[in-house]
């Protein structure tokens, strides 16, 4: 079973300071998402709101058709990965696991075995001692073995080593195709972790800036050089970022609708065209005024 | 494993269609699943499933029910002859337009090509 999310004009505020502005968008159930943004643009407010962490202010969340706020129902199938984690004090790493295993009925506890193996979690060790590393292993590990219908890892990788990330990569990509549920991550190492994503989301000061399946971003997204005049012309119609000058040569990148018959001609008349990375896109599209000294 | 030019679907394709090429992959033997792609190269497995997509409806690839992707019989020798169509475009033409604008003559060109068809069937 896979469940959607619907989000209809979400809002939250913190006293005098509004966080998340009238977010609407609509999650497929069964895919995987990327939610990115920068430090403080609503992430964890909005995911704390989907995992009923948090009521909204206004506007309405539903997942699988209920909203899941003070909703037994929905919780136990809403796992939700917060980037240190909760730990109880006292709690061993072994009281961590069967808490988690008692709080979600798809929990599979050969699998949670074996990422404590992969991942050299000690058992006995009090969870509030471990490293950071170890911390977010640890997450990751009750995330993943929730198999909860709605996972929700919320920059859960923080203090892992490069290996440690991968790991978590694999087995995350591997355990999704052989139980496909949904899943959303939210992350600032996006060329790490951008192949995984079916579809992107982009949130910037509260506000939702891109929805788009990761494909298609990547193949509406342009590195532009040249003389100006031709740059201006090609650029016509599309969202444009970036702009740079160095003599007569101009340099943008743009964002939009692109087809093979422009880039031809675009090329014909002296441009270049180069790719874009989703990261690089993500800069461009969620840089402020004080970035650019 | 993949660069930014195109999506990662497309490139996909164009390994599947290279292998075929390059006799890797043979005419009726099945295809890895879009899961095996998406876990070899960690891609997200719609992203592979897109790629199979493509060279089923350029007919490369054909679907049998319930056990999985096979080449077509006739996909290698279609493959050779678009290979074979955009060469002159791609490579020749492109050849000329760079020799014309560094100042080669054609005839210099010519003698070149001779010469290294001449060193390989010595």
């Amino acid at each position: 079973m896979t469940l959607g999310i619907e989000v209809n004009k979400l809002q939250l505020r913190y006293g005098s300071f509004t966080a998340l502005h009238d977010l609407t968008f609509k999650l497929d159930g069964g895919k995987i998402y990327g939610l990115l943004g920068r430090n403080g643009s609503g992430k964890t407010s909005l995911l704390s709101i989907l995992a009923s962490f948090r009521l909204q202010s206004a506007g309405s969340v539903s997942i699988g058709g209920e909203a899941p706020f003070e909703n037994a129902k929905m919780m136990e199938q809403v796992c939700f990965i917060q980037e240190s984690g909760h730990m109880n004090e006292g709690f061993s790493v072994r009281d961590a696991l069967s808490l988690a295993a008692s709080c979600w009925p798809n929990w599979d506890d050969a699998y949670a075995a074996k990422l404590v193996k992969l991942y050299d979690l000690p058992l006995k060790k009090r969870a509030t001692t471990l490293s950071r590393g170890m911390k977010s292993a640890l997450g990751v590990t009750i995330g993943l073995a929730s198999r909860a219908p709605v996972t929700i890892f919320d920059e859960s990788y923080l203090g892992m080593d490069a290996p440690s990330r991968y790991t978590f990569y694999e087995q995350l990509l591997n355990d999704y195709m052989e139980h496909p549920r949904t899943i959303i991550l939210s992350t600032h190492l996006i060329e790490e972790v951008a192949s995984l994503f079916e579809e992107v989301l982009i949130i910037d000061k509260g506000r939702l800036i891109v929805h788009e399946e990761t494909e298609s971003i990547r193949t509406k997204g342009r590195a532009v050089t040249g003389p100006a005049e031709a740059v201006d012309r090609f650029a016509q119609g599309k969202t444009v970022f970036g702009e740079q000058k160095l003599g007569r040569t101009k340099s943008v990148t743009v964002f939009g609708e692109l087809d093979d018959a422009a880039c031809e001609r675009a090329i014909s008349e002296g441009l270049e065209l180069g790719p874009v990375s989703l990261q690089d896109l993500f800069v461009h599209m969620t840089k402020r005024k004080g970035d650019e000294q | 494993m993949f660069d930014d030019r195109s999506p990662i679907y497309q490139q996909i394709a164009d390994k599947i269609k290279e292998d075929i090429i390059s006799g890797v992959l043979l005419e009726d033997e099945q295809v890895m699943s879009t899961n095996q792609y998406a876990a070899f190269y960690r891609i997200n497995p719609a992203t592979a499933a897109k790629g199979f997509q493509l060279l089923t409806d350029e007919g490369i690839l054909y679907k049998k029910r319930g056990i999985g992707m096979f080449v077509s019989g006739e996909a290698r020798q279609s493959l050779l002859a678009q290979r074979r169509d955009v060469f002159f475009e791609e490579v020749v033409d492109k050849m000329l337009a760079e020799a014309d604008k560094i100042g080669v003559p054609v005839g210099d060109i010519i003698k070149r090509i001779e010469s290294v068809k001449g060193r390989d069937e010595a």
